[in-house]
C-alpha cells in the first residue's frame, strides 16, 4: 500500500484555528481585516428573499388565463400590502364587481397568462452571521463574510447535536469515566457548558436544560437516551439544526465509555473559561465533527496550525483509540504496524496493527478500527 | 480506435478511488492488478486527480508497469510502459443529484424519476402538480435541495400546457443555485409536451441553462426515456462534473466520457441480460446507498416477449455504514434481530449500530459483530428491493383490454415487473457482499433478503469492478465481457426454492433427481423448513428434475414437474425449503435454534465458533 490514512480527532491545548463565517447568499460584510471580534458579534448581514405565495386569480375572477393581464391592477415588481386589491373585474353593474386582494404584504413577482397564477413574495427575512469565536478577522470574502482566526484549546468530538453556542466550561467530574450526575448540575450551571467525563444520560442532559445550561459535553450516550432527547430515532448522522434547548457533544461514542485522559485534562484545565461549541456533525463525504474551542488569544508560545478533519499517516508510538469491539474505547499507542494481511476472529483477512494499551497489555486489531488522537 | 491491449480504469467513489488494470493475454482480456487510495475531491485536497494518481501508483508498484510520467498517463502502451486507454466512472461528491418534475405524480412524475434513475442519478424529490404540497412549499423545496440539475417533464404531446408551465414557474421562482460552481446557471432539461416548449423557454430561458429534449412520455402508453437520459449524461459531464474539483483535468485524461458509477453498473447488467438472454436482478450495497438494477422481459400484447425493460432505483438512505442506523429505523429492531442467532441485548445492539454510523470505516473484528452486520445487510437489501419493485412497474394510466384469465391473475398496468419466479440471475456487489469472509455468507444474505423463487443462479462481484467494466463496455464490449466472466463475477451457486404449499414443518415439498455430467446421480427430497446444500464443485453442471408436492411450485406451475439445467458455484447447489416468504418462529429460543440450523446448513460461521 502506498498510503495508510487513518481518521483522527484533534485534541490539543494550543492551536491556531480559522473559521469561515459566510452568509448563505451575498450581503454586507461588517468588518475588515485586522478587526478584533467577539464570539457573539455580527460579522455579516443579508436579507433572504421572502417566501412565495401563489394566487389563482383567474378562478376567483372567472376569467381565462390569457385575459389576466387586462384585469390586473398591479404590475410585476409593485409593492403590495395585505388587503390591497390587485385584480378586479369591470362589470357594467358595480354590484357584480369581483376583486382579488393580496393575501400577504410584499412584492408582486409575476403574472402568468398561461397558468393564470399571480406570485406574491413576502418581505425579505434578515439573516445575520456571528463571529462564533473570539479572534481577529484575517480575511474578508467580498459580499459574503469573513474568516476569523483564533487561538486556544481545541477538542473535536465524535458526535453532537444542536447548534453553535458559547459559555464558560463547568467541569463536574474529578477524573475520566465518571457518569454525569444530575445532582451535580444546579443553578450555577445556567449559561454554562456542563462538562462530564463519562456517560451523559438523558436525566443529566434534561437537568442541564432545566437549569438553563447552554451545552453539555460528555464521553458517551446510550442510543435510547439520544432518542428520548431528540424525540425520534436518528437515521443518518447529519445534525446541527436540532431544536432541543442546548448543544450536546460527545467525545467518544455510544455506550458507557470513559473520556480519553488527554481530552479530560484539557477540558478540566479550561474550567471557568469561555468556550465556543458547535454540535454540527456530518458523517458523509466531507466529514464534519462537532468541536469545542476555548480561545486564549494572549498565549505566546508557538501553536499548531490546524485544519479540522485532516487525516494523516500512522506511525509507531502514535497515540490512538480503538473504536470497535472487543477493545472499544481503550486508549493506547501503535506498537507495531504489521505488513501482511492477518485473519481476525470474524474470518476476514485484513490489515492489522499491534496496540500497546495504557496498562502495558498488547492486542492485534484491524487498522480500520483505530483512530489516531492527534495533538 | 487503435489497439487495445492494456486498460487502466478507475472508479472515483465518495470515499475510495479504486483502480484496476486490464491486460490482453492472447485472445482474452484479464484483470491483473487492483489498487486503491482515498478519494480527494473534498478539502484539504479538493482535486480528484490526486486520488486517481495515488491509486494508479499502487498499480504501478504491484504490476511493475510504468503508467505515469510525472502526473501524465502514458499512452499508448509499449511493452511494460504505458496503457492504451484510461477510463473512469465517478460517484464522488455524492454523485449526480437531481430533482424531477411531472404533471401527474404517478404518471409523468414516475416516468421522469425512472429516466433520471436510469441515467445514474439520485432523485432528491419528485415534484408534481398533484403532489399535495402548496406552491410555496414546492418552491422552498427546490431552493433548499440545490440539485445538480432538474428534469422537467409533463403532459403528453398535444396535452396539457398550463400545468407544465406552472411547474416551470415554480422552478423559476425558486431560482436554485447549483452545488458546485457559483458562476453558472442551473441546468434544466425540459422533456415534456412539445407544444409547451416555447412557454417553458419564456419562463426559464433567462434564469437557467435550459435544454429541450424529446418528450419522455409522448403518449400514455409509451415511455421514451433514452433521449433525455443522453442529455442528462452530457450535462453531467459539461456542467456538474466540470465544476467539481479537479474533474476538468480528469476529463482531459480519459479516452471515453466519464460515467456516473450507477450508470456504468446498469450498463454491465444490461449487457449480461442481452448476451445471455436472461432476466437479471442486481444490487450494489454501499455505505450510504443501495442501488438495485433489473432487466426483465415483459410479455407484449400479442403474447410474445417484448423488449427487456431496464430499471434502476437508488435507496439513498439504506447502506451499511453512513446509513446503517437508518436501516434499523426503517426495518425495525425486530426484523434485524430475527436473522441473528446470538443472544444480545437490544440496547447494546443499538449502541453498536450507532457506533458504526459515527465511525463508518470500521470493520467487524469479532464473529458476533460480523453476524450483526450481516443481519442488518439482509434488511437493507430487503427494503431496497421493496422500493425497486414499487418503481419498476408497467406504465400507469394505460388502459388494457382484459381477458378472463387476467382477472384471475390480477395482472394490470402499474404492476411490478419484478417476478422472482422468472428471475434467472441474481448478482450482488458492494463491500458487505463482495468482502464477506465466506462466499456462503454472501449467498445466505442474498437468499434471505431477496427470497428468489424457483430456480435462480446467484453471483457476486468478486472485488467490486462492475463500474469499471460498465464504462469499458462502452469502449470494447468483448474486453468487458471477457473480464466480467473470468475475473469479476463469482458464481455462488443455483438456488432451488419451491413456493406455495401449506407449510407444515418436516413435510416434503419437492423431490429431485440430479444427473451430474459424468457422475452418479443424486436423488433426494427437500422438507419444508429445511435449507440444504449439495456440495458440488464450482462450475459443475447437471440436469435436474424437480417434482414439487401438491400445491408447491418450482416454476412450471403448482404441482408440475420441472426439468432444468443447473450449475453449481463456489458454494454448491442450494435447496431452500423454507417457503416464501421465509417464516421464522415467534418464540425467541425457537427462532435462534432455527437460524442456527440454517447457518450450519450453509456453513456460515461453523468452524469459527458459531453457537450450536
Amino acid at each position: 500500500m502506498a498510503h495508510a490514512y487513518t481518521p483522527g480527532l484533534r485534541v490539543t491545548r494550543d492551536a491556531v484555528l480559522r473559521r469561515t463565517r459566510r452568509l448563505p447568499m451575498q450581503g454586507k460584510v461588517l468588518g475588515q481585516v485586522g478587526d478584533t471580534v467577539q464570539r457573539q458579534q455580527v460579522v455579516a448581514r443579508t436579507e433572504l428573499p421572502g417566501n412565495v405565495r401563489t394566487m389563482n386569480v383567474i378562478n376567483r375572477l372567472g376569467i381565462s388565463a390569457d385575459e389576466l393581464p387586462t384585469f390586473m391592477l398591479k404590475s410585476e415588481g409593485d409593492a403590495v400590502r395585505k388587503g390591497d386589491v390587485i385584480a378586479a373585474t369591470r362589470p357594467l353593474i358595480k354590484w357584480f364587481k369581483t376583486v382579488v386582494e393580496a393575501e400577504i404584504e410584499g412584492t408582486l413577482e409575476s403574472i402568468s397568462s398561461v397558468t393564470g397564477q399571480v406570485l406574491l413574495r413576502e418581505p425579505p427575512l434578515p439573516v445575520e452571521v456571528l463571529a462564533y469565536v473570539d479572534g481577529n478577522i484575517v480575511e474578508v470574502i467580498a459580499d459574503e463574510g469573513v474568516v476569523v482566526e483564533t487561538r486556544g484549546a481545541f477538542v473535536q468530538g465524535i458526535f453532537g447535536v444542536g447548534d453553535e453556542t458559547c459559555g464558560p466550561l463547568h467541569m463536574i467530574s474529578d477524573g475520566p469515566g465518571q457518569d454525569l450526575n444530575p445532582d451535580a448540575i444546579d443553578a450555577q450551571c445556567a449559561g454554562h457548558i456542563v462538562v462530564g467525563s463519562g456517560l451523559a444520560s438523558y436525566a443529566a442532559i434534561d437537568k442541564a436544560r432545566q437549569v438553563g445550561a447552554s451545552g453539555v459535553i460528555g464521553a458517551g450516550i446510550h442510543d435510547s437516551d439520544l432518542r428520548q432527547l431528540l424525540g425520534y430515532d436518528l437515521g443518518v448522522a447529519i445534525t446541527g439544526a436540532e431544536d432541543i434547548g442546548l448543544t450536546v457533544i460527545l467525545t467518544e461514542g455510544f455506550g458507557r465509555i470513559a473520556m480519553a485522559r488527554r481530552t479530560f485534562d484539557i477540558l478540566a484545565h479550561c474550567h471557568g473559561q469561555q468556550a465556543s461549541l458547535s454540535g454540527a456533525t456530518q458523517i458523509r463525504a466531507g466529514v464534519m465533527r462537532p468541536e469545542i474551542i476555548v480561545p486564549d488569544l494572549d498565549r505566546e508560545s508557538p501553536a499548531d496550525d490546524v485544519k479540522a478533519g485532516h487525516s494523516g499517516g500512522m506511525g509507531e508510538g502514535d497515540a490512538l483509540r480503538v473504536i470497535r469491539a472487543p477493545y472499544f474505547g481503550r486508549i493506547g499507542t501503535v506498537g507495531r504496524l504489521i505488513a501482511d494481511l492477518q485473519q481476525v476472529e470474524s474470518g476476514a483477512s485484513v490489515r492489522v496493527l499491534e496496540v500497546e494499551f495504557e496498562d502495558g497489555t498488547r492486542a492485534v486489531v484491524p487498522r480500520a478500527n483505530v483512530e489516531l488522537i492527534e495533538e | 480506435m487503435g489497439k487495445l491491449d492494456v486498460v487502466i480504469a478507475t472508479d472515483c467513489g465518495s470515499t475510495t478511488t479504486k483502480a484496476i488494470l486490464i491486460e490482453r493475454q492472447g485472445d482474452i482480456y484479464r484483470q491483473t492488478c487492483r489498487g486503491e487510495a482515498p478519494t480527494t475531491v473534498e478539502a484539504p485536497f479538493e482535486d480528484v486527480t490526486r486520488g486517481v494518481l495515488n491509486a494508479i501508483q499502487e498499480i504501478e508498484e504491484l504490476s511493475g508497469r510504468q503508467i505515469l510520467d510525472g502526473e501524465r498517463i502514458i499512452t499508448p502502451a509499449d511493452g511494460m510502459r504505458g496503457v492504451d486507454i484510461y477510463i473512469s466512472t465517478s460517484s464522488a461528491g455524492g454523485g449526480l443529484q437531481m430533482m424531477v418534475a411531472g404533471v401527474v405524480e404517478s404518471m409523468t412524475g414516475e416516468s421522469a424519476q425512472r429516466c433520471a434513475l436510469g441515467a445514474g442519478a439520485i432523485v432528491m424529490d419528485v415534484l408534481a402538480a398533484n403532489d399535495g404540497r402548496l406552491p410555496h412549499e414546492k418552491i422552498e423545496r427546490i431552493r433548499n435541495l440545490r440539485p445538480d440539475m432538474v428534469l422537467l417533464s409533463g403532459g403528453t404531446d398535444g396535452g396539457t400546457i398550463s400545468h407544465v408551465v406552472e411547474l416551470a414557474e415554480y422552478v423559476a421562482a425558486a431560482d436554485p443555485r447549483p452545488r458546485f460552481g457559483t458562476g453558472f446557471q442551473l441546468p434544466v432539461i425540459f422533456a415534456g409536451n412539445r407544444d409547451a416548449r416555447s412557454e417553458v423557454e419564456r419562463v426559464l430561458g433567462d434564469r437557467t441553462t435550459l435544454h429541450q429534449s424529446e418528450n419522455i412520455r409522448p403518449v400514455l402508453e409509451r415511455e421514451n426515456l433514452a433521449p433525455a437520459r443522453h442529455v442528462i449524461h452530457d450535462l453531467f459531464l459539461e456542467h456538474v462534473m466540470a465544476q467539481a474539483p479537479g474533474y476538468r483535468e480528469l476529463m482531459s485524461w480519459t479516452g471515453a466520457p466519464i460515467m456516473p458509477t450507477p450508470a456504468a453498473v446498469g450498463q454491465i447488467m444490461q449487457t449480461i441480460a442481452r448476451r445471455q438472454n436472461i432476466n437479471v436482478l442486481g444490487v450494489d450495497i454501499g455505505g450510504a446507498t443501495t442501488d438495485v438494477f433489473s432487466v426483465f422481459s415483459t410479455t407484449g400484447d400479442d403474447g410474445l416477449s417484448a423488449e427487456p425493460v431496464f430499471n434502476r432505483t437508488v435507496s439513498a438512505n439504506l447502506g451499511m455504514s453512513y446509513s446503517i442506523s437508518n436501516v434499523l429505523a426503517e426495518a425495525t429492531m425486530a426484523n434485524v434481530m430475527r436473522w441473528i442467532a446470538i443472544d444480545i441485548e437490544e440496547a447494546d445492539l443499538r449502541d453498536r449500530i450507532k457506533n458504526k454510523m459515527i465511525r463508518p470505516t470500521t470493520i467487524p473484528q469479532m464473529l458476533e459483530e460480523l453476524q450483526i452486520e450481516q443481519g442488518v445487510a439482509r434488511e437493507a437489501l430487503r427494503l431496497a428491493l421493496i422500493q425497486h419493485r414499487a418503481l419498476a412497474v408497467g406504465l400507469k394510466g394505460v388502459q388494457t383490454e382484459r381477458t378472463l384469465s387476467d382477472v384471475f391473475e390480477q395482472a394490470a398496468s402499474g404492476d411490478s415487473l419484478i417476478d422472482m419466479m422468472a428471475l434467472d440471475l441474481l448478482v450482488g456487489s458492494g463491500g458487505v457482499l463482495s468482502h464477506a469472509p465466506r462466499r456462503s455468507q454472501t449467498t445466505a444474505m442474498l437468499i434471505d433478503a431477496f427470497q428468489p423463487e424457483g430456480v435462480t443462479q446467484l453471483a457476486v462481484d468478486s472485488i467490486f469492478m462492475m463500474p469499471h467494466l460498465g464504462v469499458l463496455a462502452s469502449v470494447d464490449e468483448k474486453a468487458a465481457t471477457d473480464v466480467f466472466e473470468r475475473d469479476c463475477i463469482v458464481y455462488l451457486g443455483t438456488c432451488v426454492a419451491p413456493v406455495g404449499g401449506s407449510g407444515k414443518t418436516g413435510e416434503a415439498c419437492v423431490t429431485y433427481d440430479l444427473e451430474v455430467d459424468g457422475a452418479p446421480g443424486i436423488q433426494g427430497s427437500l422438507r419444508y423448513g429445511d435449507l440444504e446444500v449439495i456440495p458440488l464443485a464450482d462450475g459443475v453442471e447437471g440436469e435436474m428434475v424437480l417434482r414439487p408436492a401438491r400445491g408447491w411450485d418450482v416454476g412450471a406451475g403448482a404441482g408440475q414437474e420441472l426439468r432444468t439445467r443447473v450449475r453449481s458455484g463456489v458454494v454448491g447447489l442450494i435447496l431452500d425449503g423454507r417457503g416464501r416468504p421465509v417464516h421464522l418462529p415467534d418464540d425467541d429460543d425457537a427462532r435462534r435454534e432455527c437460524v442456527t440450523r440454517w447457518n450450519q446448513a450453509l456453513g456460515l460461521y461453523a468452524d469459527t465458533g458459531e453457537e450450536a
